[in-house]
């Protein structure tokens, strides 16, 4: 078993979380080894599953299709690429009309912009549409996880727990109030919500 | 089990064969436990060998002198000469001439693969009746346990019924991705052997006419762990509403076998399930699966505000 390689969990955290997660690192230095994004709360992240509303997608590509996505949370805004290379999720964000709740898995990237600030982005490996209730799920589960983050941030041992406390000098709280914040917005659509859930059996 | 005690039951494997008293046995084994320091299991095989080569016996052919009775659960080490109390929970089609039944034993422990071949000319053994199996030898494969019944293995039917615990384990989180051979493949048709094919090839029979299956190898991702699961031919189409003739279909259509993994992924990809069933290596088999919906923002509310 342990010759099969591990594969990377994709974390759950809000666009709001994610786009601080400036910082990436790897843990070994052959040239293979994988990238982790330093997410704020705590914890290296090299996968990522998100799921909200796609509110824009556009073609920004000069010479060939590049695709750029605005998935919306209820804390922020994840941004997503995609290009040849992606050749799946980049017809995905070309044939799916926004706005529409989408489920992506994919990998953190980075880049630096010419004014010094970096931006986080999500590299897609999938891209699809899913209904209210996953969306719903996933807000209840990334407020979980981060939550969980949080709580674990100051114990003992926690190496990226002590790495996010080095690299960023970033509240805690802010990250919490965004995921209360995330949480009420769900309660506060309760009953008024009649989005089309497709019922599985 | 002490070492008389070992010695005691060598002794009545081999009385009928060979004039050895049970003093001369212990004093082997006393030599090499307590001497040579080996464990007692590694002594008394040892020593058991020794006495086949003697009477040129074969392993097969020793008697049931006294096995432990497991449960088998804890079957862990390949080629172990054991006992069971079990109820035969499944029976299933043998895929080879050679084997006479195949199926599924269990305990209150769970479950564990049996073979019984042709050539040890054993009774039938009927589903869901319970038994006392006297030396049947363990065996491995790829990390996962069965029980083989051989020519020495003695059957009794036992009149309380043993009943079969649940081995089962449920994995949930979002289905991340689904793995490559999934959707419409083809499987090698020749006997005993199952391996899906590679541009129609099989890696162990070379090119064959494969037959047409449906199998989902998919991840689950709960954001802190990831567990692969399987889902078969029944399960693909209870989770994708796609049966086989009709992915067969889509596939001639298409002039393109791909399309149907592509359709399956579309539909799953990115939503939540919980799965149950058996695992099998590190692969957890879908034998029940339900999509989960919204989740009780109130609870983590809660929770938000406790912290």
């Amino acid at each position: 078993m342990s010759s099969i390689p591990t594969r990377e969990v994709a974390r759950r955290a809000f666009a709001h979380e994610y786009n601080d997660a400036s910082y990436t690192f790897k843990e070994s230095d052959d040239e293979r080894a994988p990238v982790y994004a330093l997410l704020p709360t705590g914890e290296r992240a090299n996968r990522v599953f998100i799921v909200g509303t796609l509110t824009e997608t556009e073609d920004i590509g000069e010479d060939s299709e590049y695709w750029r996505g605005r998935i919306v949370d209820p804390t922020g805004t994840f941004f997503t690429y995609a290009g040849q290379y992606q050749p799946e999720a980049a017809s995905a964000l070309r044939d799916i009309e926004p706005p529409a709740y989408v489920a992506v898995v994919g990998k953190p990237r980075t880049f630096e912009t010419d004014d010094g600030d970096v931006n986080v982005s999500v590299r897609p490996e999938s891209i699809n549409v899913v209904d209210a209730e996953t969306r719903d799920r996933w807000v209840v589960e990334t407020a979980d996880r981060t939550l969980d983050r949080i709580e674990r941030f100051d114990a003992e041992g926690n190496e990226y727990g002590s790495m996010a406390d080095e690299q960023y000098d970033l509240p805690l709280a802010e990250y919490k109030q965004a995921a209360v914040e995330a949480l009420q917005s769900l309660e506060a659509e309760d009953g008024e919500s009649d989005e089309p859930a497709k019922v599985e059996t | 089990m002490s070492v008389t005690q070992h010695a005691k039951e060598i002794h009545e494997q081999f009385s009928d064969q060979l004039d050895v008293s049970v003093e001369e046995i212990e004093e082997r084994l006393d030599t090499l436990i307590n001497e040579y320091r080996i464990p007692a299991d590694e002594a008394r095989r040892s020593v058991v060998s020794n006495y086949l080569d003697e009477t040129d016996m074969d392993r097969d052919d020793l008697g049931g002198g006294g096995n432990e009775t497991v449960e088998v659960a804890t079957i862990a080490e390949d080629e172990q000469w054991v006992d069971l109390r079990v109820t035969v929970a499944d029976l299933w089609e043998p895929r080879s001439e050679s084997i006479s039944q195949v199926g599924l034993l269990g305990d209150g422990s769970g479950t564990i693969k049996f073979v019984a071949f042709e050539t040890s000319e054993l009774p039938e053994l009927t589903e869901g009746e319970s038994y006392a199996l006297g030396n049947v030898v363990t065996d491995e494969y790829n990390g996962n346990y069965s029980v083989k019944l051989n020519r020495t293995t003695s059957i009794t039917e036992l009149d309380e019924e043993i009943e079969v615990g649940n081995d089962d384990v449920s994995v949930e989180g979002a289905l991340v991705d689904m793995q490559s051979g999934s959707g419409l493949i083809k499987r090698c048709p020749e006997e005993d052997c199952t391996r899906v094919l590679q541009n129609g090839r099989c890696s162990e029979h070379g090119e064959v006419e494969g037959e047409f299956d449906l199998r989902i190898k998919g991840v689950l991702d709960d954001g802190e762990e990831v567990h692969e699961v399987i889902f078969d031919k029944e399960a693909t189409e209870r989770l994708t509403g796609t049966g086989l003739e009709e992915a067969k279909q889509m596939a001639m259509d298409a002039l393109d076998t791909t399309v149907v993994a592509d359709e399956m992924a579309a539909e799953i990809v990115g939503r939540y399930y919980r799965v149950t069933g058996p695992t099998f290596g590190r692969y957890v088999l879908a034998n029940e699966m339900e999509q989960l919906g919204g989740a009780d923002a109130e609870a983590t509310l809660i929770r938000a505000r406790s912290m």
